[in-house]
């Protein structure tokens, strides 16, 4: 389990925008949501043959590609560990991800550091132990940004490390939930996490319901954080429901292809 | 949710460095937005306030000035559509802001539908449509779809789109919906009041042909600013002149002060509205700012021509001599360097609002009891407002009250801007009725508390007591010898004192400070009103309350023996009131009792008392002494404005005596502990919030502020050296003319004028040099001794205590740099016009005083204008113009007499006016009226300049001149009896302000203030006061 609590700073990732004004309207959200209300999941897997394993998924308008590999032999001897297997996350952004189009340097701190978050919520959740002296390498790049850039990368890891076959615990189910305008909030999206919103990204294992990862950095009333995490986690238990249909649907369609086994 | 429920939304934008790019956002549809409707089956309702029989029910696409209209509750029953509210919103949001508050409101049964989330009102953009005709048809396909839901359901009810936009009203007709314009919708309802409110103008717009320039396009008007050919600035409107403007912007890299002289310069431009100006040739740059006083008759003037039957081109003639007539002005100005005149070309943001006012009694030209629409012009009481004209159908009702007006608009065409009438406020001269008038138009919230304020409140109300459970993490301080000094009268006391030897001969100093946090917590209702308020105001007869009265004037009071929670700051302090150490703790107290000042006072001279109260106010009374000296060592400056209290009648709360305050010694003694406790908090809470730390500052003032002070006590022998505050405070102590013992005082109070307006601001929006105050010449400074009547000292206690004890919960609102700011410009705003209403406030209560009767006081004079001069009368604090013209003289006399005398002339190498008889050379002047001269006038209330006729519509204090004698110009003095005999004041009603809080009235700086205000009840005595 991991907890991050710090200052707020993530101009570095944030998508260019002039300044909007969103209060919540009549009850909905200003994109027509509820509070309680997740944005439109899509998730495919087995979306690049070159990969042992991938996954493409949108949250509304954000959208990411993973690509596992592995587990293999580990590439640099300085990295293997002889009881369990290494895993290296490696995080980027299309250039094109944001209005404002621009490459970031691969020593981006803030990108540094989602990609740790990433490989910390793993670590526990892979069976490392069964992979000794070996690696498994994650790939992420987010296509388009808009909002919740580390709820994203941890689901799409979790499609992207089944479809490789990796071994796991459990999924790993990320969320966000805020607090907005004196109410809490599901899955924001960039326009409402560009108001200094108070945003916590949860990551649960669905069938234990322990947490993985616990992040926020901005500062939240300790009154209401029991509110926003029970809202966030609620939101990785609906995610979970998704992902598990995009893996059971894949699944059914290898099973239809495999020669019958009869 | 399912896929043709979702949709992208794309659009445009410019980013502030100008690039443009492409901005995507999702957009989902629903279906669970219902209609609104109460009995309507068919929709999933969340809430359903339109009545099922109703009327009829409307579609608003409002246009902004109709607001005024729909808060009237006779329009209820009406269906705002999201698009509506959303263009609204973009428009102004003001406006906004009281459309939800409206909607809020369940009684009116205001519905918003989500249009745009409704799958069957959803619209897309279509190819080339642009943003306007999409909204309009969105509009209408939303009405269509009501009208059909509506008849589906209740076939006798209809929808009517009410749009003032006559293309989609058109439009909307052709596709079936039933279409109104606000007026005829108004005119069906038959409500006079209703159908004043509905704008019509074109009557007035046709019968005037001048034109203003039209005002630049606001690309040109943008572009310009950026190259540097245009300046923009926020317009200010001189008090004396509402055709002089000025605005202070940076010209050729220099802050400057552009003037904007003559309505044909001003084009349509109004105080506080922010304004483009393209400067105007160096040959019409004029050198002095101030000078000229257009009086009431100018425009006395200018209506008659206005309103006979004068064609255009009089008119242009008009504006042309006025125009001119300012400039001429400008001739005679004085040496110097010019300063640059300007003409507006354009307005970026208008700053009007509501303008309390009255009619013109003399634009009302139909019979009595008349109700045919007659258009009328309205004066507002902010004399900076040039007239409007309305249209209205009950003039003759208006007459002789103050009412409310709006603008609409201010069209070329138009020599006046165009309005509205909103509401009736009373009659005029009424007391209520003019003190809610100059509540409103400084914008005080003087609303009652709602009962959600007051839900807030401890449930016990006034039995409410300190319990054990009360004691956690607060120290006792019980048994302490802790009193408090306050104004006679005074209910809610914020502060308390006590000393106690130490054996190692140092003192502890304990200042205990109502611990008003306790009971307001962040971010309820009574908190967010209070920060609203910002601070009490004090009014000559009354008090608007920043807390509701039971924790203002009971649970938080300090009174004596009763037990109360406090904020305590407790230093050790040594025989020379250094700080060995300070410690800052929530504390319970039981004050032993409660002085006035005088009763302290009277304590400490009273040799025969020697108990240990009393010794202990000797002690804090020799500490304070010590602390004050060395506050003057650093620099501090003694300044001072006039104050005085009146006593008011008990019944009728006229006022029957007015009087200059006087100051004790334990005035300072109570203020130098409150000063010592600011600054010591100020650290204490900088240390731990070093970017969001509530503080006060005082600017020191810009040298140009004293260029005329310097000029005119030259004349007299002496300089003000104003190179820092030390200086300056030690050049005023010289001012000392032996023959005019006021002379030093106003000084002071001239220099008061000369300083700059302390402010609160968030610490981590200055850089630390600029945190020093000026007037108390401390390096930091705040407010934390007055938690009941402002809300800066409540933050501050919030800061202290997380400041203190780690354990706090608190959230951004202590810590965000950016939202204290914002706070602290709402506390600078309100205490701005706090200030600026309880000096309306007294001027009120002193033309109330000066009514019916005429007399006679010594003055001095304080400014030589060109054509006039201002009179102080130290006696009663009150100050106004005697004008050097027959003209100013002769105001009830026939007004055919234009005759205008000049009597003495403006004298530029000495600053005076002169008399004009021919002499040699050399020789004196027979008559001259110099700054600080004494001279004695005769004080009237010169009522009803505009309303003509009785009512007393905005009533000025006239000064006229008697001694020195001036043929021409003097009046003859008159025996006056001085009528203030009805002697059974009781009712005192403190206009507080020590000298101390003067810097802060005079807009300086400021010091620890408390104040007073009357008590309403009669026969109690009046409130407290404290600096």
């Amino acid at each position: 389990m991991l907890i991050s609590l710090q200052r707020k700073d993530r101009a570095s990732l944030e998508p260019a925008q002039g300044s909007f004004s969103h209060h919540r309207q009549h009850g909905l959200r200003i994109d027509g949501r509820r509070t309680t209300e997740l944005r439109k999941i899509r998730s495919i897997t087995s979306t690049l043959s070159q990969a042992d394993g991938s996954a493409y998924l949108e949250h509304g308008n954000t959208k990411i590609l993973a690509a596992v590999y592995g587990p293999r032999e580990v590439r640099s001897k300085t990295n293997i560990i002889h009881e369990r297997c290494y895993i290296n996350v490696e995080f980027s952004m299309a250039p094109f991800s944001t209005t404002e189009r621009r490459r970031r340097a691969k020593t981006d701190k803030r990108m540094l550091e989602i990609a740790q978050f990433v490989k910390q919520s793993f670590e526990p959740v892979v069976l490392t132990q069964i992979y000794p002296r070996s690696q498994v390498d994650i790939y992420l790049q987010i296509l388009q940004h808009d909002g919740g850039i580390l709820e994203a990368c941890i689901n799409a890891t979790t499609l992207a490390l089944m479809d490789a076959g990796v071994a796991m615990e459990d999924y790993v189910c990320a969320c966000t939930a805020g607090w907005i305008d004196k109410e809490p909030a599901l899955d924001l999206n960039s326009v409402e996490e560009a108001q200094d919103t108070s945003e916590m990204t949860v990551a649960l294992l669905p069938k234990s319901g322990k947490i993985a990862l616990l992040q926020m950095e901005a500062r939240l009333h300790v009154d209401k954080l029991e509110e926003v995490l029970q809202l966030a986690s609620d939101g990785c238990r609906q995610i979970h429901t998704v992902l598990d249909r995009t893996i059971r649907d894949r699944a059914e369609d290898l099973a239809h292809k495999m020669p019958s086994s009869s | 949710m399912k896929e043709p429920m979702w949709r992208q939304k794309s659009f445009y934008q410019k980013n502030r460095s100008g690039s443009v790019f492409k901005v995507i956002r999702e957009h989902y549809l629903r279906d669970d937005i219902g209609c609104g409707i109460e009995t309507c089956k068919r929709c999933k309702q969340t809430e359903a306030p339109l009545s099922a029989t109703p009327n009829i029910n409307k579609l608003y696409p409002l246009p902004h000035f109709l607001i005024d209209l729909m808060e009237k509750p006779q329009i209820s029953n009406v269906i705002v559509l999201q698009t509506v509210l959303e263009e609204v919103r973009n428009l102004s949001v003001p406006i906004y802001r009281r459309v939800r508050d409206i909607i809020a409101d369940k009684d009116r049964k205001f519905f918003v539908f989500s249009n745009e989330h409704h799958p069957e009102t959803y619209i897309e953009k279509l190819h080339k449509e642009i943003a306007n005709d999409r909204n309009d048809r969105a509009i209408r396909v939303a009405t269509k779809w009501y009208a059909k839901h509506v008849s589906d359901i209740k076939p006798n009810v209809s929808v009517v789109l009410v749009s003032d936009d006559a293309m989609n009203r058109q439009k909307a007709v052709a596709d079936g919906i039933q279409a109104t314009s606000f007026k005829t919708y108004i005119e069906a309802l038959d409500n006079n009041e209703l159908l004043d409110m509905v704008a019509d103008h074109t009557d007035l717009q046709d019968r005037e042909r001048l034109t203003y320039e039209e005002h630049l396009k606001p690309l040109e008007l943008s572009a310009g600013v950026k190259s540097g050919r245009f300046y923009q600035g926020k317009l200010s409107i001189s008090q004396h002149n509402y055709l002089e403007g000025s605005i202070y912007t940076k010209v050729d890299g220099k802050e400057t002060t552009v003037l904007i002289l003559g309505r044909k310069h001003l084009n349509r431009s109004m105080d506080g509205d922010t304004v483009v100006v393209e400067l105007l040739p160096k040959s019409e740059w004029r050198s002095t700012p101030t000078g000229v006083v257009v009086d009431e008759e100018e425009e006395m003037k200018e209506e008659k021509d206005l309103e006979g039957k004068s064609a255009g081109e009089d008119k242009d003639a008009e504006m042309k001599e006025a125009s001119k007539e300012s400039q001429s002005e400008e001739e005679e100005a004085s040496g110097d360097t010019p300063s640059p005149t300007a003409k507006v070309i354009g307005v970026i943001r208008r700053s009007w609002r509501h303008y309390c006012g009255f009619i013109d009694k003399q634009s009302v030209k139909t019979p009595p009891g008349s109700t045919a629409p007659t258009n009328v012009y309205f004066w507002a009481m902010d004399k900076r407002i040039p007239k409007i004209g309305f249209r209205t159908r009950q003039a003759h009702s208006l007459i002789g009250r103050r009412i409310i007006v709006a603008i609409d608009m201010w069209p070329k065409t138009s020599m006046y801007p165009l309005g509205h009438f909103v509401r009736v406020l009373g009659d005029a001269g009424d007391k209520e009725t003019e003190t809610e008038v100059l509540l409103l138009e400084h914008g005080v919230p003087f609303q009652e508390f709602t009962p959600k304020v007051l839900s807030f409140l401890p449930p016990e109300g006034d039995k409410w007591v300190v319990r054990p459970e009360h004691f956690a993490g607060r120290e006792d301080f019980r048994d302490l010898n802790i009193c408090s000094i306050d104004p006679p009268g005074c209910t809610d006391i914020d502060d308390a004192l006590h000393v106690k030897p130490l054996d190692n001969g140092n003192y502890e100093v304990g200042v205990h400070i109502a611990d008003v946090t306790f009971f307001v917590k962040p971010g309820n209702a009574m908190d967010e009103q209070a920060a609203n308020r910002g601070t009490t105001v004090y009014l000559v007869n009354k008090r608007i309350d920043m807390l509701p009265s039971l924790l203002g004037t009971n649970l938080c009071s300090l009174r004596s023996d009763v037990e109360r929670l406090a904020f305590s700051c407790i230093w050790e302090l040594d025989q020379d009131a250094n700080i060995v150490r300070v410690r800052f703790t929530k504390s319970v107290i039981a004050s032993k009792a409660s002085f006035t000042y005088e009763e302290a006072q009277m304590r400490i001279d009273d040799e025969r008392q020697q108990d240990d109260l009393t010794k202990g106010i000797r002690v804090l009374n020799q500490l304070a002494k010590k602390l004050r000296q060395k506050r003057m060592d650093a620099g501090a400056l003694t300044l001072a404005s006039p104050e005085v209290r009146f006593s008011l009648e008990r019944d009728t709360q006229d006022p029957v005596d007015v009087e200059m305050k006087e100051l004790k010694e334990t005035n300072a003694l109570v203020e130098e502990f409150m000063l010592l406790a600011n600054i010591s908090v100020a650290r204490k809470i900088y240390e731990k919030f070093p970017d969001s730390a509530m503080l006060r500052c005082h600017p020191r003032p810009p040298d140009t502020n004293f260029e005329k002070l310097e000029k005119a006590v030259a004349r007299l022998g002496f300089t003000i050296d104003h190179s820092n505050s030390k200086t300056l405070s030690e050049s005023l102590d010289k001012m000392e003319m032996p023959e005019e013992p006021y002379f030093n005082k106003l000084v002071r109070i001239m220099t008061t004028r000369c300083m700059m307006q302390a402010t609160y601001f968030s610490s981590g929006m200055l850089p630390h040099q600029e945190f020093r105050h000026y007037g108390l010449a401390t390096d930091i400074y705040t407010h934390f001794t007055s938690p009941i009547r402002r809300y800066s000292d409540v933050m501050v206690h919030r800061q202290l205590h997380a400041a203190i004890n780690s354990d706090i919960m608190y959230g951004d609102e202590l810590t965000d740099k950016e939202t204290m700011g914002k706070l602290c410009d709402v506390l600078n705003y309100r205490h701005r016009m706090a200030q600026q209403a309880a000096r309306s406030s007294v001027e009120l209560y002193t033309h109330l005083f000066f009514k019916n009767k005429v007399s006679e006081e010594e003055g001095f004079v304080i400014r030589v204008l060109k054509n006039a001069f201002i009179v102080l009368i130290p006696k009663y604090g009150i100050e106004s113009i005697v004008y050097a013209t027959t003209k100013g003289q002769q105001k009830q006399g026939d007004q055919a007499q234009h005759g205008e005398q000049q009597i003495l002339m403006y004298s530029q190498e000495n600053d005076s006016l002169q008399s004009t008889e021919p002499r040699a050379d050399d020789a004196a002047p027979k008559h001259q009226i110099q700054l600080f001269q004494k001279v004695v006038v005769q004080i009237s209330i010169d009522d009803d300049l505009k309303g003509g006729g009785e009512g007393g519509m905005r009533s000025k204090l006239k000064m006229q001149l008697v001694k020195p004698l001036i043929e021409g110009l003097s009046v003859a003095s008159v025996e006056v009896a001085t009528g203030s005999g009805s002697g059974s004041s009781s009712s005192t009603a403190d206009h507080k302000e020590t000298p101390l809080e003067a810097l802060e009235h005079a807009g300086t700086t400021d010091r620890p203030e408390k104040r007073g205000a009357a008590s309403q009840q009669r026969g109690t005595k009046s409130k407290k006061l404290k600096a």
